[in-house]
């Protein structure tokens, strides 16, 4: 990063004068513990009485037989507490916002994983705790829900725009702008103004740092390939620092394709040919938006995914061909969650099966001693209401019914 | 501009309630004494704007208001009126649109200043070089957390006015002028040679009167257009000419 916040033409920090103060202290804060070397170590140790770090790389046997190329392991960040790799990013930033002072925190939210990983943080740590959320996410996610609220944090529903994850940014930003001066706004990925895209990825290097050394451990060498799907694109920032100085690994991004990269319904930023170069929720990178700049409708069937915008430190190792980026439709996740559930009982989230997509895809075509990681984000079950009716689960279908019935309705 | 004690500044959203009324509400606006308005051409992500505002745009982008439309409509407006117009959006407006193309298209429109909260001096070496060949004001804004050096390089840097927050928050909901307020303008009045403007929550008569002696021009965004939503583009008139009763001794001009 420069001292502007951009990685080679992406980034920045495109914000109203009302935060620059805040920015500056923020950026400052960064620093200091970033150079405290006490900083990283009470937050690892927190990760690992907290949310069981290191996670695990499980490799997955029968997979790598089925395919029969290379060998597959799977990076275990559903193991985290509140079951994603969210809960990295949250409380390194907690332990930030406690050196800082400030006394409540407000967060964005999608899927539901970043507003829960936060509301925990938030209990945790003693703020005060509100969390936006697009009012269509609500409705999808409403498991998230109940448990932040459970845990003491409000959740607001948003009802501008789509809907969705761009607009509970912009509703939390709003928020910020009045209430700067007691709280931290905890930006949920590698996106947003500068700092944020670097701070968030520093917390979540913790992800490569450790699946690099747990591979050397297993396989004896480097993998060759390694996949994550890329929403915002911090699980993916996370685990590829643990290899991006080794040119000969391969970094393999994987964006949702929707209902198909040349239907218009699909989140792809980096791969396809719908977004282009823009500025928006205070930073530079390629959006899905109109030749007037106006922001478009996403499509996923993953809530995580569903975003305008993409990581700008992604933009730039995607221009510089650092990091190779594809895209896996709806219809191919739930083909590859199936089979992942089936041979290995593991449930990826909706979101980390995109990169199970990709990999399947891929892995046949590399000879047995070679390996793969799959960056595993998040853990499925949160979808069951999603997954279900997309397997279109007739049990289940009579299960919600007769609860129903219960409720008197 | 002469002769009075405050000069008003207002603000219209470009395609909201449609062009027609636009047209309507501006002909009210400079009728009844307004010095200067503030067009705002819509953007999807509006992220310094409350409610109202926030609407606007949205209504706006949805009876498909494009950017080549409002230009049209301002320099439309700049041949019609004589006071000064503004354009005020969001960066991505500009940087998609090509901010030279957009320079030049708003100069020969007759645009006289922009107001892009979201680009702070820092990320617009470009758009500074292009307001200065031209000769559109960069207006850049203070806000109650700017430090006085920060108020300093932000002054020296724009042009035109300052565009002066009255308080942390959104556009739309109603500030409070203590003491607090009193000394933010001050501070606001010595960093700085150019006019100071006082927006965010300006709503009657009472609000610009707090502002006389205090700021040289007094911003009216949301409630001109909550007025419209409630009671019609007839009611924006007497609005007007009921927030500045009596003027007087004239402070700064605006360029």
């Amino acid at each position: 990063m420069n001292e502007n916040g951009f990685f080679g033409k992406w980034g920045g920090a495109y914000i109203p004068e009302i935060l620059h103060e805040t920015f500056e202290q923020l950026k400052t804060g960064y620093k200091k513990a970033k150079e405290d070397p006490s900083f990283w170590k009470e937050y690892e140790s927190l990760m690992q009485s907290y949310s069981c770090r290191p996670t695990p790389l499980t490799y997955a046997e029968n997979l790598t037989r089925h395919f029969g190329g290379a060998q597959i392991y799977i990076k275990r960040e559903d193991l985290n507490h509140t079951g994603a790799h969210k809960a990295n990013n949250v409380i390194g930033q907690g332990l930030l916002v406690r050196k800082m002072g400030k006394k409540r925190v407000i967060a964005e939210t999608g899927a539901g994983q970043h507003g829960m990983a936060t509301a925990t943080m938030a209990a945790k740590f003693g703020f005060d705790c509100t969390v936006y959320m697009g009012e269509v996410d609500v409705k999808r996610q409403r498991p998230n829900v109940f448990w932040m609220e459970k845990m003491g944090a409000k959740v607001v529903p948003v009802k501008d725009g789509s809907r969705t994850l761009k607009d509970a940014i912009n509703e939390a930003f709003r928020d910020w702008v009045t209430n700067v001066d007691t709280t931290h706004y905890v930006f949920g990925t590698a996106c947003g103004p500068a700092p944020f895209p670097e701070m968030v990825s520093w917390f979540q290097s913790i992800i490569g740092r450790e699946a690099k050394e747990q591979i050397e451990r297993i396989h004896g060498k480097l993998p060759a390939r390694v996949y994550a799907c890329v929403g915002g694109g911090s699980n993916a920032m996370g685990i590829f620092q643990g290899f991006l100085e080794h040119e000969e690994v391969e970094l393999v991004g994987v964006e949702a394709g929707g209902k198909g990269i040349d239907s218009g319904l699909h989140a792809s930023r980096l791969c396809g040919h719908d977004a282009t170069p823009g500025v928006a929720q205070g930073y530079k990178t390629m959006f899905l938006q109109d030749s007037d700049g106006q922001m478009l409708e996403t499509h996923s069937v993953a809530a995580g995914l569903d975003y305008v915008g993409v990581s700008p430190i992604l933009a730039d190792l995607c221009e510089r061909k650092r990091v190779r980026f594809a895209a896996a439709t709806d219809q191919e996740v739930m083909e590859a969650l199936d089979l992942t559930m089936k041979k290995e009982g593991i449930i990826p989230a909706l979101e980390s099966t995109h990169a199970f997509v990709q990999a399947f895809k891929e892995a046949s075509s590399l000879p047995p001693d070679q390996a793969i990681i799959i960056n595993q984000s998040g853990r499925g079950d949160k979808d069951i209401f999603t997954i279900a009716h997309a397997f279109n689960d007739p049990s289940w279908q009579e299960f919600i019914i007769s609860r129903a019935r219960e409720y008197g309705i | 501009m002469q002769d009075k004690e405050i000069l008003l500044m207002t603000h219209i959203v470009l395609g909201y309630p449609s062009f027609d009324a636009n047209r309507k509400i501006v002909a009210q606006m400079v009728e009844n004494g307004v010095d200067c308005i503030e067009m705002q051409i819509p953007f999807s992500e509006p992220m310094a704007d409350g409610p109202v505002i926030l609407k606007a745009n949205q209504d706006s982008l949805a009876a498909g208001t494009r950017v080549a439309d409002c230009i049209e409509f301002g320099r439309e407006m700049a041949a019609t009126h004589d006071i000064p117009f503004l354009f005020m959006t969001y960066y991505n407006i500009l940087f998609k649109y090509g901010e030279e193309k957009f320079f030049d298209d708003c100069s020969k429109a007759g645009i006289q200043g922009l107001i892009i909260p979201d680009l702070p001096p820092e990320m617009g070496r470009d758009f500074l070089q292009l307001a200065k060949s031209r000769q559109v004001a960069p207006i850049f804004i203070f806000a109650p957390t700017s430090t006085p050096q920060r108020m300093a390089y932000l002054g020296k840097t724009g042009d035109g006015f300052i565009y002066c927050v009255a308080r942390r928050g959104v556009t739309g909901k109603k500030s409070e002028f203590g003491e607090d307020f009193s000394s933010y303008l001050a501070t606001c009045r010595k960093s700085t040679t150019l006019p100071i403007a006082v927006g965010f929550g300006i709503q009657d008569s009472e609000d610009v009167a707090a502002l006389k002696g205090k700021a040289d021009i007094a911003v009216i965004g949301s409630q001109t257009i909550r007025l419209v939503d409630e009671k019609g583009v007839d009611a924006v008139g007497p609005f007007i000419a009921g927030l500045r009763q009596r003027p007087a001794t004239p402070q700064k001009e605006l360029r």
